[in-house]
């Protein structure tokens, strides 16, 4: 069997089933409740997905996730209330009119968010290092204030109004289209230059990789994806405020991808889903929820550092350029299919007089 | 393949472990959802001591026509999908008979039009944004929103204090301080008076010296200051310094304990709009301050006031319904009359928004508190904005 065929089938089977579950979880044949949670999780799988590629995969330190997502959201939302609705109507308004509203509105948000990425990444990411994730706190921050002071989105107020969709079918395809761009990415020989970049900077430029080029290139697909998960999310409720947007967001989506395992993303969809369900669960346990909730991730993190499925690889990495000594590749992570050849066999060499690895 | 059969496993387990049986009985589910933890975890906290003592009162004089009160309190930890998500669990899961919250507007905001979808009646007892009401019919409020506690402002300066020029402090970033700001302009030069200045700080400035000398120059009779009482303490504080001798006036923002610690002596003589005084001598006031004090050793603030009446209006409406049925009680609710809280006589108007007096608090040597008068905002001096809707959208195929 072909190829595309064989993808075609797969696809089609995939919007099959996806269809197959929203009709059953529109026919409230299981309590919303629950219904809800899933479709949470769903949003937390796309976010986590998209900033595994660049703090996973790619070993850039980006904190500003949630930036990117409330560049998308508040611009698909403001598409949706100022034109989509129009839009829709004009299409008949009904089922049809709606697809392809809030799938203009998703291009839209995931397109912004880009845009704000590839600002964001052309300055910075000429750099080395730790500035990364001093500028993207920054935006973060910058865009929060922004959306305060901006009237035709509420500004503080919040912003609502916007059409509300809570589709289990549209949700689950970003996350699976989300989950597959990532995979092919990784799979792909950019994704191989990204490891490599991850592994030793330094090496992959005299290997002949444009590490800034590349760098640029995740960190907006990666933007653009978190802008489309900041669609999902503007549209779940109908109301947008900054406060959801501050850096603690970011810092919450920064821990699934490590409590899943940095560089997994497998880890990240799983990480996604513990720490969307996770605080749901404990609700039993009144006020000593969150105090168990950050208990669990303590005792997690010391059990298991590379993350419930992370490969050593990203955390050896990193270490290796906290203390600037090459690390001894012998014992190398035993699970790791992400861990390219290409650089498994890196020549171990100190820092070039002067210049600083970190 | 072992991975992603472990990833499955794991999160069927986790699914499964948040499912927990329906509570059933015969009792009077009242859902409570405030921000116990985060950013504004103690306006939460406050409102909840407040709502549990009312239920325990009520409980303790025999429940609701025989039911005890049942409180299935959550916390949202000040996020306003969460807050979504509670209510979300309080109206299928747990199958509450009527929902209590929340503190700030924004998770009012959000999780509203779920109970309006399932027609479960929400009351919120301080989220003062005009638009949380608009969600539905089955939304209550009961204190005052930000426009009429501006009107009030503007009102008591114009006719009480008799004042015909006036200057405004406002705090630019704050959605709160300029909302004020907004109205408090509009009133009070409709009503006679005139801004003679208007200057900006930001919050957490330490130096307003600058402002305060160009505010003197322009000689107003009274000032605004519609900000948070941290900084308008020191505004006080600089404002004597400088001879400014005018009262300041503003809003419940400036309700703390602490405001006194910061400003001292320089607040006697000003004023600002609350919710209630617990230094109000009406002897319902009285005892529900020396309660809450014998519970929880402190004083109650605005939340704890508003939020214990919040629970009394709804258990009256519950007691006075036909049926637990949700449509039920949400008739009873919006045929609530005059109903005697700590806060005040609450009528809920067309919008289910409160109508009550706002109590105009003088601050006395030594940091206790007058009231000065109760103001009922007069229709004209109602501003335009607070009746103005912003355009609405029709939602989408839920």
């Amino acid at each position: 069997m072909p190829r595309y065929l064989r993808n075609l089938i797969i696809a089609l089977v995939v919007i099959a089933v996806l269809i197959g579950l929203d009709f059953v979880f529109q026919g409230r044949m299981l309590n919303p409740y629950f219904v809800r949670i899933l479709m949470l999780s769903g949003i937390a799988i796309t976010l986590a997905v998209s900033l595994n590629l660049i703090n996973g995969f790619t070993g850039q330190f980006s904190i500003g996730h949630a930036g990117f997502m409330a560049v998308g959201a508040y611009s698909s939302a403001y598409f949706s209330v100022n034109y989509g609705v129009n839009l829709a109507n004009s299409l008949g308004g009904g089922k049809v009119g709606w697809v392809v509203a809030l799938l203009v509105s998703t291009l839209i948000g995931a397109f912004f968010a880009g845009l704000a990425g590839l600002a964001v990444g052309i300055p910075s990411l000429r750099l080395r290092g730790d500035y990364l994730a001093i500028v993207t706190l920054g935006f973060g921050q910058i865009i929060v204030v922004f959306l305060n002071n901006i009237e035709a989105v509420g500004g503080a107020r919040g912003y609502s109004g916007i059409p509300i969709v809570k589709s289990f079918f549209w949700i689950f395809l970003v996350a699976v289209l989300t989950i597959v761009i990532v995979y092919n990415i990784v799979n792909s020989a950019f994704g191989r230059a990204l490891i490599s970049i991850r592994e030793d900077e330094l090496a992959a430029e005299a290997m002949g990789v444009n590490t800034t080029r590349y760098k640029v290139m995740a960190f907006v697909i990666s933007s653009a994806l978190a802008g489309a998960g900041g669609v999902l999310l503007a549209h779940f409720d109908g109301y947008l405020n900054p406060k959801s947007f501050e850096f603690i967001k970011s810092f919450e989506i920064l821990i699934m991808i490590i409590l899943g395992g940095l560089g997994s993303i497998v880890g990240s969809v799983l990480g996604a889903i513990v720490l969307t369900v996770l605080p749901e669960a404990l609700r039993g346990f009144a006020e000593y929820r969150m105090v168990i909730y950050s208990l669990l991730l303590i005792i997690l993190m010391i059990t298991r550092p590379q993350g419930l499925l992370g490969s050593t690889g990203p955390l050896k990495a990193w270490r290796k350029r906290r203390k600037l000594t090459a690390e001894n590749a012998g014992g190398g992570p035993a699970a790791a299919p992400t861990s390219p050849s290409t650089v498994a066999t890196q020549p171990e060499r100190p820092a070039p007089g002067g210049e600083n690895l970190r | 393949m072992k991975r992603i059969l472990l990833a499955l496993i794991l999160s069927v387990s986790l699914f499964s472990a948040c499912t927990n049986p329906g509570a059933g009985g015969d009792k009077v589910r009242v859902g409570v959802f405030m921000s116990l933890t985060g950013s504004t975890a103690n306006f939460g906290i406050s409102s909840v001591n407040g709502i549990q003592m009312a239920a325990d009162e009520i409980n303790a004089a025999g429940g609701i026509n025989g039911k005890q009160v049942e409180l299935l309190v959550q916390d949202d930890r000040s996020d306003a999908s969460e807050a979504a998500t509670i209510v979300t669990k309080f109206v299928t899961q747990d199958q509450v008979h009527a929902i209590l919250g929340e503190v700030a507007s924004s998770r009012s905001i959000a999780a509203a039009p779920i109970a309006q979808n399932a027609k479960i009646p929400m009351l919120t007892p301080s989220s003062t944004n005009p638009e949380v009401t608009k969600k539905g019919d089955f939304i209550f409020r009961s204190c005052f929103i930000d426009p009429v506690q501006g009107a009030a402002i503007a009102q008591f300066a114009a006719k009480t204090l008799n004042a015909k020029s006036a200057a405004i402090m406002v705090d630019r970033k704050n959605d709160y301080s300029t909302g004020l700001e907004k109205v408090i302009n509009e009133v009070f030069t409709r009503m006679g008076g005139k801004i003679v200045a208007v200057q900006s700080y930001q919050e957490g400035d330490q130096d307003f010296n600058a402002q305060l000398t160009s505010l003197k120059g322009s000689n107003p009779e009274v000032i605004f200051v519609p900000g948070y009482y941290n900084d308008v303490g020191l505004i006080a504080k600089q404002a004597r310094d400088k001879g400014i001798t005018v009262p300041l006036i503003g809003g419940d923002g400036w309700d703390s304990t602490q405001l006194y610690a910061i400003g001292g002596t320089a607040l006697n003589g000003s004023y600002f709009t609350n919710h209630y005084s617990p230094y109000d001598t009406d002897p319902k006031v009285q005892k529900f301050v020396n309660d809450y004090k014998a519970r929880h050793n402190s004083l109650p603030d605005a939340l704890a006031a508003t939020a214990y009446d919040a629970a009394k209006i709804m258990f009256d409406a519950i007691k006075r319904a036909p049926s637990l049925e949700g449509p039920a009680i949400r008739d009873a609710l919006a045929a609530t009359k005059e109903f005697p809280g700590v806060t005040g006589a609450v009528t809920f108007n067309e919008n289910r928004d409160a109508v009550k007096p706002i109590v105009m608090i003088e601050i006395k040597d030594g940091g206790t508190y007058a009231v000065k008068e109760r103001v009922t905002v007069e229709g004209a001096a109602l501003p335009t904005a607070a009746n103005a809707a912003p355009p609405t959208v029709a939602p989408a195929n839920e």
